[in-house]
């Protein structure tokens, strides 16, 4: 009796750490994300995955964007650290290759990876092996309000060159209404404006010539210009009073508040604004208007060229596996079309676009697929020592600390200091 | 000085009397036992803490390294040289300069001024010492939120009071011209309430019969007030300078939430300076070479000004 009690005993044991050994996958997941809309469907995505895998944890975890990026390599060397992290793709994505922090899942995806857009996979492959996977691609251009634009009689339409809007501008400006809110705190609101004029006056060789140091790398004639131009529109004093204080997410609420008649934006924003209004209502579909970011006379880039960003998940050094395959359920087409639906995201998975049911959002897929080259964030592409640099220079040329030559040479400088 | 030579002798004493050193008396065996005894755990402690560290950051001021992996690309003293050739850089030293000149010339004298006045157990004098001391308790992330708030050019304090008088409210912060002034106006409130209260229990164990003599010589409350009671209150005064140095020296989490060295570097202290750049940037050698500068600034401050002004302290 006594034997069989304690081999019963130990069975019973024996089960119950089976069951304690299952139950002990944790994946931790860091994101960045604010809109709480978004969050809650990733939240049920979190769940359902959990309750189809038992065993399995999806522990969501998060840093606000400007925090997440100054930790993010202490984050990465700790020995606690989260198992898929958020990223912006580019430089910055390359340093952690090097350094060795990041898995490499080539394996874990083949196959899977057929079902995602080509491009936007490639922005998370470097030498042929893949580190992470995209989620969702976003356009910068300028989100308007039609009242007021309307009230200045500017008709967004028609702003297609630089000249379009300066002069869209002082209209705006003639009619008493603020013409563009920006939440230069931030810095890197102000640096699409220097880096979306780079790609329509140099395109993409100037950009890729710049990066191997060619033609004076950052210093050279294409940058100067379009920090000259970009002096032309601060000249006119186009922004929020006090646009140097403003956050980023306070001058999206700003304009979703109905204040300021056009803001230069990713176009995520769209939705977002919504969420970071006063009334939490912001404006609604009907009021809003888009206009690409203008072209440059004589300038080489194409006018169907676009800046935005290529953003996606990274699995962490020494990920359980579960991870990958949390990732892989995470970016499937049923997931990316619900948020496709929502107008969260332009989906990255082939076919989820059918998903996308709002003018807007189709807008936008139609244009990057248009779009022979996608740039991706200069702050991003560049790394951060000097995609910093970019940010600071956009921010102290708005603020008229520097001059477009000077701006020019800071980034070079930088450049060639390098990391 | 006496030697403390009475004070130790129960420790080894005993062994002493047949020691070579017994000679010199039971001191030096005392003294080294407590040597042994008591060094170790500070010296491990100064050690890790505070020489380990340092030596670390001028090891990695000498590497180009983002903080991945160990440094190796080393390029002597090129991080130096980065340093001093960015404007922001003394921009950031400039400002440290102006707040220790705001913190001697404004805040020590107006915390004296009130400690004179709140000294005396007045009716009322507690209340109101408590209410200056009151932004020191409070911690400097938050002093920082609340006057971000204060200043906001839209819905802020300041922007009502500008619209009371029916003008355009100013964005304080957000200006490179009064960024600086509005973060040193922040520092004064949080701070001479910190050096008011060392004055106050300066003052009041000042020696009465002093200023009482002066009065029966017929000095004036002027007179004693600059001939006797400043100068009993120096040792003081020489202390709450040293910490108004060494605090606008270090000054950092006003900073963050205020401006976060903004616009255009034009409020960066040398520590916000060292975090947006070493930090953010992930330039982990160049952000210990500004690091190591400050440290060595500070260090000479401190050494200096101990030799020269609190020599008997």
């Amino acid at each position: 009796m006594r034997l069989l009690e304690k081999l019963g005993l130990a069975a019973a044991a024996c089960l119950l750490m089976a069951n304690v050994a299952i139950a002990d996958t944790t994946v931790k997941w860091l994101h960045i994300e604010v809109n709480p809309a978004q969050v809650k469907i990733w939240e049920e995505v979190a769940r359902a995955y959990e309750a189809s895998h038992p065993g399995v944890k999806i522990e969501m975890q998060f840093l606000e964007n400007e925090a997440y990026k100054a930790k993010l390599p202490t984050i990465l060397q700790s020995k606690d650290r989260p198992n898929i992290i958020y990223s912006w793709a580019g430089g910055v994505l390359e340093t952690q290759i090097e350094a060795g922090v990041l898995d490499d899942i080539t394996d874990q995806v083949k196959g899977y990876s057929d079902s995602l857009t080509p491009a936007a996979l490639a922005a998370f492959t470097s030498n042929g092996r893949i580190y992470g996977l995209p989620i969702a691609l976003s356009q910068v251009g300028f989100l308007c309000n039609k009242e007021l634009m309307a009230k200045a009689k500017v008709d967004p339409a028609g702003i297609k060159t630089w000249d379009d809007l300066l002069a869209a501008v002082k209209m705006l400006k003639a009619a008493a209404v603020t013409p563009i809110v920006v939440g230069g705190a931030d810095k890197w609101p102000l640096h699409f404006y220097w880096t979306h004029l780079a790609v329509r006056i140099g395109g993409k060789s100037a950009f890729d010539a710049a990066v191997r140091g060619e033609n004076g790398g950052f210093a050279g004639e294409t940058f100067q210009k379009s920090g000259e131009l970009f002096k032309q529109l601060i000249d006119l004093q186009p922004f929020q009073n006090g646009f140097l204080g403003f956050k980023n997410p306070q001058a999206v609420g700003y304009f979703g508040d109905g204040k300021a008649a056009m803001t230069l934006a990713i176009s995520t924003v769209y939705n977002l604004q919504r969420a970071l209004a006063a009334d939490k209502v912001g404006l609604s579909e009907d009021k809003i208007c888009w206009f690409d970011f203008p072209v440059v006379a004589g300038g080489k880039g194409a006018p169907t060229d676009t800046l935005g960003g290529i953003t996606g998940w990274l699995i962490t050094k020494d990920s359980p596996k579960e991870a990958v395959d949390f990732l892989k359920y995470f970016i499937s087409k049923d997931v990316q079309t619900r948020l496709a639906a929502g107008n969260f995201i332009i989906p990255v998975v082939q076919g989820a676009d059918a998903g996308l049911n709002n003018s807007f959002m189709k807008l936008i897929a139609a244009n990057l697929a248009k779009s022979n080259y996608h740039q991706n964030f200069y702050d991003q592409s560049l790394g951060p020592s000097v995609g910093r640099v970019v940010n600071d220079v956009s921010a102290e040329i708005a603020g008229g600390s520097m001059t477009p030559q000077e701006a020019a040479k800071a980034i070079e400088a930088a450049r060639k200091q390098g990391n | 000085m006496a030697r403390p030579v009475a004070s130790v002798p129960a420790m080894g004493g005993a062994k002493t009397s047949f020691s070579p050193l017994a000679l010199r008396g039971p001191s030096w065996d005392g003294r080294f036992t407590v040597l042994i005894l008591f060094l170790p755990p500070a010296l491990l402690l100064f050690t890790l803490f505070v020489v380990l560290p340092i030596g670390e950051a001028a090891w990695y001021s000498g590497f180009n390294w983002n903080g991945f992996g160990k440094p190796t690309n080393w390029i002597g003293f090129d991080n130096y040289r980065f340093v001093l050739e960015t404007r922001a850089f003394w921009l950031a030293l400039r400002n440290n300069g102006l707040i220790i000149a705001v913190s001697l010339a404004v805040q020590l004298p107006l915390a004296l001024a009130l400690a004179l006045m709140l000294a005396e157990r007045l009716r009322g004098a507690v209340a109101l010492r408590m209410l200056f001391f009151m932004p020191y308790i409070l911690a400097e992330i938050a002093t920082g939120l609340i006057f971000s708030f204060v200043y906001d050019g839209d819905y802020g304090l300041v922007a009502s009071i500008w619209h009371a008088f029916g003008a355009e409210p100013p964005h304080l912060l957000a200006s490179t011209d009064t960024a600086m002034l509005a973060v040193l106006i922040v520092i004064v409130w949080k701070y001479f309430g910190f050096h008011m209260m060392l004055f106050i229990a300066a003052l009041q164990s000042l020696d009465k019969s002093l200023i009482e003599a002066a009065r029966i010589d017929g000095a004036t409350r002027t007179q004693t007030l600059r001939h006797v009671v400043i100068p009993l209150l120096y040792p003081t005064i020489r202390l709450s300078v040293f910490f108004a140095i060494v605090g606008s020296l270090q000054l950092f989490d006003l900073v963050m939430p205020l401006t976060r060295g903004g616009p255009a570097d034009s409020s960066n202290t040398m520590v916000s300076f060292l975090y947006n750049n070493g930090i953010s940037r992930m330039r982990v050698g160049y952000g210990s070479a500004i690091g190591v500068i400050l440290f060595a600034i500070c260090v000479t401050f401190a050494f200096t000004y101990k030799r020269w002004f609190m020599r008997d302290e």
